[in-house]
């Protein structure tokens, strides 16, 4: 256990030392977004749009948080892990050290969140200085968007050990991830779902990652929010297992 | 063989199985300390898949292999004392030169200050001092490899395991290369290397084995080598690919002992030791005989024959 968190954190020290080569663009496409988003369809759309009491750019700030952490875990643990396993092998050269499978996977998945702690923290900031947050528990949520980033990069790892080619991500980005940004809640609430749809919903970990950071900035934490964070922590075990499992099947051969 | 008291790498009967097809099938060597030993073989004789068997990239499927005397499924702490020098060219293009072996020194915990120390020396001696901050993409093929073999020397082994070193290096590049591993072996490194370059195995191993189709085929000094298979000897005749030619003389060589073996317009005469050569070359006269001694590239072709292996 040990082992594996000091190897996680040398291999994620190396994604950092190669990340500060271009951060600036790096920021610019990972806060952009999402504050953009926040700003033209809370502000713009949301004029239009009133949702049990709370202003819409109300409603909308938890949800552009949870998937701006769900899109910058994603795309660093498909696109940029498989660029290090299958392109520049980078992940057969931290191999050859002591650094095993177990900790080279769960590095790069903490530096996919990293990235998701940094855009969860950014939206924060914005919501703040906008005045969408009602609650000091918002203080909690740059821990939380690291939370999301590590499902999200360890389901992104699944994906990425088993891709031929940077073209699967397509699929994964379209059928899985836009799914969940659309029909997870972050853009109306998933009550006006029918029923069945509202099953298959509550299956996406977007939704529950969503109705965390809902509680959070609205202020209204209680017990509840704990089945949500119980079904998080299951995922990203289960994916991270998954992940461990599929690289070593691609690279210990 | 060495007896050396604990063997560096100890295969026995070490197999490798991909579905039906199996490409090491029962292979037995030892590589004693500060020995440098040679895989030679054709492309697909199995030297790749035993390397990464040895490097814990893939498990044995049957037979037993230690390195160091651990078990090859102690991945980490074998590769805590081990350096690899890979084929393929697998270095951080994300990161400067000098930042490639910082980085790599920590994923063996060796603390940033010692990796800086490591680091200088490592340069030096890789002829690299100057392109410290550069990055990776402007290197030069040659650097490139320097800056793999640094890197595998990073964590000081006790064993090298140098995949192809010098595939595709110009003569410059190459003979710096092996200067640095003659350094290596005088300070006690052991190493097991792949080439497709006999005059490298000739130059750098102490001992080596000949692979193909997954066997051993023969094992030995170079010299050693040399002497068993073709002879200290070799004489080359150029007959225009005639074969009555050929024939003719096969026939004056025969009696001597001698093995002829045709190769593209000319025939190759392996004299076995022992044989009569100055009655043989007597036998030749009138002949235009390029007469040179045998090498490890003879050995090569007549264990592996001339055929193309893809």
């Amino acid at each position: 256990m040990t082992t594996i968190l000091i190897g996680a954190l040398r291999v994620w020290r190396r994604d950092m030392e190669s990340w500060r080569r271009y951060y600036r663009a790096s920021l610019v496409g990972a806060l952009g977004e999402p504050i953009l988003s926040l700003l033209a369809i809370g502000y713009g759309l949301g004029k239009f749009v009133t949702l049990g009491g709370v202003s819409y750019a109300e409603f909308l700030a938890p949800g552009i948080l949870a998937s701006a952490a769900m899109n910058a875990a994603s795309f660093e643990a498909t696109f940029g892990a498989y660029t290090r396993m299958a392109e520049q092998k980078t992940y057969d050269a931290i191999l050859a050290t002591p650094i095993g499978v177990p900790e080279l996977v769960a590095g790069d998945v903490l530096w996919a969140a990293s990235k998701s702690l940094l855009s969860g923290t950014a939206v924060l900031a914005v919501a703040t200085v906008a005045g969408l947050v009602q609650s000091p528990w918002a203080l909690v949520l740059p821990v939380v968007s690291l939370l999301i980033g590590i499902v999200f990069g360890a389901m992104g790892m699944v994906v990425a050990s088993r891709a031929k080619a940077y073209d699967v991500f397509t699929y994964y980005f379209t059928l899985v991830i836009t799914v969940m940004y659309l029909f997870g809640g972050v853009f109306f609430p998933i009550e006006s779902l029918p029923p069945w749809a509202r099953l298959v919903a509550w299956t996406m970990p977007l939704t529950h990652a969503v109705a965390i950071v809902r509680a959070c900035m609205a202020g209204t934490v209680d017990l509840y929010v704990l089945p949500h964070l119980a079904v998080l922590v299951v995922m990203l075990l289960v994916a991270y297992a998954v992940a461990v499992r599929a690289v070593s099947r691609r690279l210990i051969v | 063989m060495t007896d050396a008291p604990t063997p560096i790498i100890e295969a026995r009967g070490l197999r490798k199985r991909y579905g039906a097809s199996e490409v090491v099938c029962g292979v037995d060597f030892n590589v004693g300390p500060s020995e440098c030993f040679g895989l030679l073989g054709p492309n697909g004789a199995g030297k790749t898949t035993t390397i990464r068997m040895i490097t814990c990239f893939s498990p044995p499927s049957a037979g037993d292999l230690t390195v160091f005397g651990l078990p090859v499924t102690q991945h980490r702490a074998i590769k805590a004392r081990l350096g690899l020098a890979p084929q393929e060219e697998n270095l951080d293009p994300d990161l400067s030169v000098e930042m490639n072996l910082i980085v790599y020194a920590s994923y063996f915990g060796i603390p940033r200050a010692e990796a800086r120390t490591r680091v200088r020396e490592l340069l030096a001696f890789a002829a690299l001092s100057e392109k410290a901050g550069s990055r990776i993409a402007t290197l030069s093929g040659g650097m490139k490899r320097r800056l793999i073999l640094a890197r595998a020397l990073i964590n000081r082994p006790q064993l090298l395991v140098l995949d192809e070193p010098t595939t595709g290096l110009d003569p410059q590049a190459r003979h710096l290369v092996w200067e640095r591993l003659r350094d290596l072996k005088r300070r006690g490194v052991a190493m097991l290397l792949t080439t497709h370059y006999m005059e490298e195995a000739a130059q750098l191993c102490d001992r080596l084995v000949v692979m193909d189709h997954g066997h051993i085929v023969s094992e030995g000094a170079p010299d050693a080598l040399v002497e068993r298979h073709v002879g200290r000897d070799v004489l080359e005749i150029a007959t225009d690919g005639d074969p009555a030619r050929r024939a003719q003389i096969e026939a004056l060589v025969r009696p001597f002992g001698a093995r002829v073996e045709p190769v593209g317009r000319g025939v190759v005469i392996y004299a076995r030791n022992g044989a009569d050569m100055p009655g043989m070359l007597g036998a030749l006269t009138g002949e235009q005989v390029v007469h040179r001694r045998g090498t490890l590239e003879d050995v090569f072709l007549t264990l592996t024959g001339r055929e193309l292996r893809e």
